[in-house]
């Protein structure tokens, strides 16, 4: 990956201009195309390696013939225009040239087309449902009595394994786009169908996203992340969801928990083993196991999810959940009581 | 042409009979004012687009920026791309095909001089109408595509003044569209064979075409989004059988011919201004006409490269990844044949020439990241992000609106018979080019970084605050290249040189006549005996082929005074002006559901039709 990385750098030097913007390491890009973990984003970025490849060096041929043309033919006294009209030889050499450069180019493109749609024997089978402004994903039969473990906005994977994703659009729900970067490219997600996508991580890192078909107000706050664990972290992380929500032993976290359920909160939100089990928002059955909230937006803590119980949409313009003090009529009381009640569903 | 006595008929109008004075402009019918408005229209529509962006690159400037709000930025974002496709790049366009169509093939006029300044009024008016939504309510915020079913969900007026709005503006187009294919078809001077057209006129000719089998296409979309928004009919929504896809089929079907409805003309103004200032002629000029030609035959099979993200399937994803990669071969030859000119030529660096030049440098970058699109697997990462934002630009911006701009600084002394001044001509140009590749190549890079299209703001840590940065002193660069091109403007009304009918040694008809021309353009109708007519009037060619100047008055066909007093121009009416005023009350009406302010926009129409058909086309004053 290196050598390919220095390649690239100095394709891009040739290119020229704004090299500069470059030279920051993609340590700190956690969104870079150019960094691609896994065998679909590295297909995918092989391909691409080609192309531009081809691409600089045309750039380079063809920008320094006019720039040639300009100096050696600039106006001189004295010196007159050559009157000619073409020359039908050239003519045909020159449009032969690019198209059988195309030509080339089409087969590895055709190849990788359906190499990465190509379902692997194996996969983890996730499905992935996009909505006004967050994720959902489903891991299908793999809860308690063949129930689905639903999670939000964080997709935990076990490295070395395809995952094979079903993007579900929602009928009711609109046009979104789910893209992790560094493991593959970007497939959307369209009400009423399905379509499908495949990644694999090898190695254990998180990976960022974000939703890549503007989605309305809150697009920019659509994100994602891709956690990928050891298969053995991975299990664990599995048992523990396949776990109903904790029960609050302490006593703020019982106010909490009584008055989510009495409050507007229990019509869109599901926690395992109380009776909300509405499917408007994220399920928050095991909310705090997760680091981010809110379409990845927010990091998972308690100043955060005070601001947004309170009144999430000051926090992501345009969002599904409503203003709790404004709209709901909870108290700053009933805001601290929830927030401490949800800290504790790890 | 036959004439008709005046009247003594009861009107509703007494016929106008000014052509000068602001009420003129109103009621013209020469194709040469009516250019002269295009063109005034789309500046000054350019001037809010670029105003929108200046505020969008503003708020992205540093992340998580509160200069505007989610709500402002999608408006703004959203009406700037409107803007600059519908109400800038295709009406300047227009505007030089307007002006200078019928007096390079010399011709007196269009075919149909009314229905000319019918398409400019609904134009006008369709960008007024889409524009009155700031004001009622709010404007189009579902991005320029309008993706269903998002275009039906958003609340407010906006996107039903979309759907309207775009239909008003299509009529103008299709109107316009069928004046100038009969225009080109039949009115050509004696001589003016096919072969013989200038490279401009045969690419407004392929452009309008693209328009005639295009905008109908968008039509039938926004007649159903309309029918959606408005009436709670069920096309695009999914939750009730409706297909989201059936929009982006149709919308991305006319959207990719658009793109070449923005290029060719650009193309077309290119290929004038370099053989001029090459001194030779173009090189295989059959090559860039039957390219031109065969991109807008080929673009209608690449629309579903917009869609290649959209689960089309790997064998649909072949299929328009081949087609998209095989357009790039007329265009290359294109780029070849321009190159070719300049080869061997005698280059001066005028400022029309240095914004083709510009053209032609930019549009190779915006023409290799295209292919690069065509790579279905790489296109996944790259469909959404700023890369395709980037290149999109070169192509439109780099390209279209540089060859634009050469065309003001080319043709200006022909329409206003002042040239513009060549200093401030040229730090326009150098100020615009750097500026545009300041703003727009770092793009590239911070897509590649993966940065997506259409986020109102970003979190820092991304590797993006810098380069984002740099776009947006870009785009103040650009916005000061456009200031130092209206105090050249400015100046030259009083200041500017009067270089005479031919001040380029140019090649093609319209140097032929008056800076500025005649209402008739031309006293006497040209005889056209070769392609590049007036060069070969001017000069012969010595036995090495360079050519010497005709002795003495050569270009200057005799003046017959007889034969001036015989011209008869189509006279002046309010009625197109009248019969486009009913559309934008017709869209209110829909967008408020009133059926009371539809049908009275319908009945202003239908004066405005029956007055025009009624009225005769020429009357002797």
């Amino acid at each position: 990956m290196s050598i390919s990385h220095r390649g690239k750098r100095w394709l891009y030097a040739l290119v020229g201009l704004l090299a500069l913007g470059l030279t920051a390491c993609s340590g700190d890009e956690p969104q870079n195309v150019l960094a691609p973990v896994g065998k679909y984003a590295l297909k995918e970025d092989r391909l691409w390696d080609l192309t531009f490849m081809f691409a600089a060096v045309i750039f380079v041929i063809v920008e320094g013939v006019l720039v040639f043309t300009l100096v050696k033919f600039r106006h001189r006294p004295g010196r007159e225009a050559a009157q000619f009209h073409g020359n039908t030889k050239l003519e045909i050499i020159l449009t032969l040239i690019p198209a059988t450069i195309l030509a080339g180019i089409a087969i590895p493109t055709v190849k990788t087309i359906f190499d990465v749609a190509e379902k692997p024997a194996n996969a983890l089978e996730v499905t992935v449902v996009g909505h006004q402004f967050w994720w959902e994903f489903r891991y299908t039969g793999l809860g308690p009595d063949g129930t689905d473990v639903v999670t939000a906005n964080e997709l935990h994977i076990p490295t070395g394994q395809e995952v094979y994703l079903t993007l579900e659009g929602k009928a009711d729900d609109v046009n979104h786009s789910f893209w992790v970067p560094r493991l593959a490219g970007t497939q959307d997600v369209v009400p009423g169908r399905e379509n499908h996508l495949l990644m694999r991580a090898d190695t254990p890192d998180t990976y960022w996203g974000q939703c890549k078909e503007y989605c309305g107000l809150s697009h920019a706050n659509m994100r994602q992340r891709v956690i990928a664990e050891t298969p053995a972290d991975f299990q664990t992380w599995l048992a523990e969801q396949q776990k109903p929500g904790v029960k609050p032993t302490g006593g703020v976290a019982a106010a909490g928990q009584k008055a989510f359920l009495a409050n507007a909160c229990v019509g869109c939100h599901t926690i395992g083993g109380t009776e909300a089990a509405a499917e408007v928002g994220p399920n928050l059955t095991h909310l705090a196991s997760r680091k981010v909230f809110a379409g990845a937006l927010l990091e998972l803590n308690k100043e955060n999810l005070i601001k947004w119980v309170s009144d999430a949409p000051s926090v992501k313009p345009g969002s599904r959940m409503p203003s709790g003090v404004k709209d709901l009529g909870l108290s700053p009381q009933d805001v601290q009581d929830i927030v401490t009640y949800l800290l504790t569903l790890k | 042409m036959a004439t008709v006595a005046v009247d003594q008929r009861r009107r509703l109008f007494a016929r106008p009979r000014a052509t000068t004075g602001p009420a003129s402009w109103f009621s013209t019918v020469d194709h040469k004012k009516i250019g002269i408005l295009y063109g005034v229209t789309a500046f000054v529509f350019l001037l809010i687009g670029g105003a929108e962006a200046l505020a969008i690159r503003t708020q992205l400037a540093t992340p998580n920026n509160t200069v505007l709000s989610a709500n402002t930025y999608n408006q703004f974002f959203t009406m700037h791309g409107l803007t600059m496709i519908f109400l800038v790049v295709m009406p300047l366009g227009a505007a030089f095909m307007n002006y200078f169509g019928p007096l390079m093939i010399g011709a007196r006029d269009v075919a149909f001089p009314r229905l000319n300044a019918f398409s400019y009024w609904v134009f006008v008016l369709g960008g007024i109408f889409i524009y009155s939504s700031f004001f009622l309510g709010g404007a189009p915020d579902g991005g320029w595509f309008g993706y269903a079913p998002l275009n039906e969900t958003l609340p407010g007026p906006g996107m039903t003044f979309y759907s309207l709005g775009l239909q008003i503006l299509g009529i103008a187009s299709l109107a316009g569209a069928v004046n100038l294919i009969i225009t080109i078809i039949n009115m050509r001077a004696p001589g003016m064979t096919l072969m013989r057209m200038p490279v401009f006129i045969w690419m407004t000719l392929v452009t309008q075409f693209l328009l005639l089998f295009a905008m109908p296409i968008i039509a039938v979309a926004l007649f159903q989004l309309m029918f959606d928004r408005v009436w709670q009919a069920n096309f695009f929504n999914p939750a009730n059988g409706g297909d989201p896809l059936l929009w982006q089929h149709l919308f991305w079907l006319f959207g990719h011919p658009e793109v070449y409805i923005m290029i060719l003309p650009a193309m077309g103004i290119v290929s004038e201004i370099l053989p001029t200032f090459a001194r030779k002629p173009i090189f295989g000029y059959a090559a860039v006409v039957f390219s031109g030609i065969a991109i807008g035959f080929m673009g209608w099979g690449v629309w579903a490269h917009h869609m290649f993200a959209a689960g089309l399937g790997p064998v649909a994803n072949s299929a328009f990844a081949l087609s998209t990669m095989f357009i790039a071969v007329p265009t290359g030859v294109k780029i070849f044949n321009w190159i070719g000119t300049l080869w061997g030529g005698s280059l001066h660096f005028r400022t029309p020439m240095l914004f083709a030049l510009g053209f032609i440098a930019q549009f190779i970058i915006g023409g290799l990241s295209g292919v690069l699109h065509s790579i279905v697997p790489s296109d996944y990462q790259q469909t959404d992000t700023y890369f395709i934002v980037a290149h999109f630009h070169y192509v439109l911006f780099g390209g279209s609106i540089f060859a634009l701009f050469g065309a003001f600084y080319y043709w200006w002394p022909k329409v206003f018979g002042r040239l513009l001044s060549e200093g401030l001509g040229k730090l326009h140009f150098w100020l615009m080019f750097i500026g545009f590749n300041l703003a727009f190549f770092p793009m590239h890079i911070v897509g590649l970084k993966g940065m997506p299209r259409r986020i109102y703001t970003y979190p820092s840590g991304m590797g993006w605050d810098f380069l984002n940065f740099i776009e947006t002193i870009g785009a103040f660069t650009i916005a000061v290249s456009v200031l130092v091109f209206i105090v050249n403007v400015i100046r030259t009304r009083k200041h500017g040189e009067e270089p005479g009918d031919d001040p380029w040694d140019a090649r093609t008809l319209e140097w032929a006549t008056s800076s500025p021309p005649a209402a008739h353009n031309f006293d006497e109708i040209p005889i056209v005996t070769s392609r590049d007519d007036l060069w070969h009037k001017k000069y012969v060619e010595d036995p090495e082929g360079q050519p010497v100047p005709v002795i003495a008055g050569g270009a200057d066909a005799q003046v017959e005074e007889e034969g001036h007093g015989h011209i008869h121009l189509p006279s002046p009416s309010y009625f197109p002006f009248v019969a486009s005023l009913g559309l934008p009350v017709i869209g209110w009406g829909v967008v408020y559901n009133k059926p009371g302010v539809m049908i009275l926009g319908g009945i202003v129409i239908l004066l405005g039709v029956f007055g025009w058909a009624l009225e005769p086309s020429v009357e002797e004053v």
